[in-house]
């Protein structure tokens, strides 16, 4: 059982086993499961998230409200065509497939919430870029899931992971932070560089707010995937390097829970405040609006 | 706010079609509760949608995901943004109307009155995020029901040996009880219970119940899939 970052770091350290090993047989424990049982589960979410990540580069994907229209396969086309992305070559594919999934979503078709519906392109958008630059082989992938899971159960439970309730840090913010946790696991960094990078992603995106267009979660939430992202491979990378958060993870998990709390109702998926609320957000949510009446 | 999660599967998943947990994959839940209430795919169905249900209902497809679940349709079918056509299909009429639940329902929340055949059905439930739901009202009676395990609902006589008696049936299938909530309206009235389990309840089991004098009706709530 973990509570804290703190408690899967000190008990993979004690045991000599990466932080997936830990939240593996926690999730055997308190659910009275099997191994073959769990992993199995978790290679079916693997299979729907890489769907996901794929359909937006082959087909432009359009939300039923008009507001996202295959932004993921215009940028697919770029890259595969004339596009020198600065992003570079692994970073770039990501953004696209973090787009992808997002719009899938946004378009009414099948993902898996990681940890939610509205932040789901982050995680399968990066562990199947890295895969596919790296070569991993799926049982590494799902590792990683057990590690991005874990880190998920903790922020839910110290913090949240609901824009309703926190705003977009705790949906885009927990997801990128757990992304980056089980990404540095999967690139061979220990358990501590793992803590690291959740604090460092997760501080990075302190204080989003939550302020989708007409209440759907497509503006600015498909783009903010995109984001969630680049913020994930920052802190991948600094923790690698062995670059320090000065707050340590669990202090940074604990200051967003605060910060969602302290967070004005309208900036927190009611579509009152920030990009919802201006003169272009406004109209059009209007005609969204006079469309459905 | 959102209950602790219990699994890793509540963080990585649930596999679900968009684009809201609470929006969408919550509502599908919420109208297959209802139809595995009413025991059948409902024929006439009236949906009242309360709060942000029905303020932001349609952009998230909340109105297509219910009646999919009231098909019987989980949270990852593809076919949800058809489920008005295929409602057609499957011989059910229904209609939408704004309602006020009143100040304590959840914003998410909804009321389904349904028929098929001679049976009728009243169920208001809410999506409490992350697709996660809880039913607050079954045929007039408010209740707490998550839905997260096999649940068994029973109107009894509130008499001495009732408890023992239906753990005893669910004992005798090899079913063990883990969560049991009891609420009776008045001394020697009527008790209702509500029984979560760790294993599947044979639609059997529930018949037997059913046909016990002191029981006055069952009602079952299978486990909900992804």
């Amino acid at each position: 059982m973990y509570r804290k970052i703190e408690d899967l770091v000190q008990q993979a350290e004690k045991l000599g086993v990466p932080i997936s090993e830990i939240v593996l047989q926690s999730e055997i424990e308190q659910n009275s499961t099997t191994r073959e049982v769990v992993i199995q589960q978790m290679q079916h979410r693997l299979e729907v998230m890489r769907a996901s990540t794929q359909v937006g580069l082959e087909t432009p994907v359009h939300s039923r409200s008009g507001l996202t229209r295959g932004s993921a396969h215009r940028f697919w086309g770029w890259l595969e065509g004339e596009g020198q992305p600065i992003t570079g070559p692994v970073l770039s594919r990501a953004l696209a497939r973090a787009l992808s999934t997002a719009e899938v979503n946004a378009g009414m078709g099948c993902i898996v919430a990681t940890p939610t519906a509205g932040s789901a392109g982050i995680l399968p958008a990066v562990l199947v870029t890295l895969q596919e630059a790296y070569h991993y082989p799926d049982e590494a992938l799902i590792s990683a899931l057990f590690t991005a899971a874990g880190i998920g159960m903790v922020i839910a439970t110290r913090a949240q992971i609901a824009g309703a309730a926190g705003g977009c840090q705790a949906e885009t913010g927990s997801a990128a932070a757990m992304t980056a946790g089980a990404v540095v696991e999967l690139r061979g960094g220990n358990p501590r560089q793992s803590a690291q990078a959740v604090a460092i992603a997760l501080k990075n995106m302190l204080g989003l707010v939550c302020d989708p267009v007409a209440g759907m979660v497509e503006v600015p939430c498909v783009k903010r995937n995109a984001a969630g992202v680049g913020q994930c491979f920052v802190a991948v990378d600094l923790a690698m390097a062995g670059v320090e958060s000065v707050i340590p993870a669990d202090e940074v998990i604990d200051a967003m829970g605060r910060i969602g709390a302290h967070m004005d109702e309208r900036l927190r998926e009611t579509a009152m405040g920030g990009l919802a609320a201006t003169p272009t957000g406004k109209a059009l949510a209007q005609e969204i609006w006079s469309r459905k009446s | 706010m959102s209950p602790a999660p219990n699994s890793i599967f509540d963080i990585i998943g649930p596999v679900m079609v968009g684009p809201s947990s609470s929006h969408t994959a919550g509502a599908v839940r919420l109208g297959l509760v209802a139809r595995a209430l009413l025991g059948d795919t409902p024929q006439i169905a009236k949906i009242e949608l309360h709060g942000s249900f029905a303020r932001t209902g349609p952009g998230h497809g909340t109105d297509k995901a219910l009646i999919a679940g009231l098909l019987g349709m989980d949270t990852a079918d593809e076919r949800i943004r058809d489920s008005f056509v295929l409602a057609k299909e499957a011989g059910l009429v229904f209609e939408f109307l704004e309602a006020d639940l009143g100040e304590e329902a959840h914003p998410n929340s909804v009321r389904f009155t349904l028929t098929a055949g001679d049976k009728t059905l009243e169920m208001s439930g809410a999506s409490v995020g992350g697709g996660m739901i809880q039913i607050t009202r079954l045929q007039g009676r408010s209740v707490q029901i998550r839905a997260e395990l096999d649940t068994l609902i029973l109107i009894a006589d509130d008499r001495p040996g009732t408890i023992n008696a239906v753990s005893g049936w669910l004992a005798a299938h090899q079913i063990n009880i883990a969560f049991l909530r009891l609420k009776r309206d008045q001394r020697g009235g009527k008790a209702m219970m509500v029984i979560e389990t760790d294993q599947n309840i044979p639609e059997a089991l529930t018949r037997d119940l059913a046909s016990l004098p002191w029981v006055h009706w069952v009602y079952q709530i299978p486990r909900l899939k992804e």
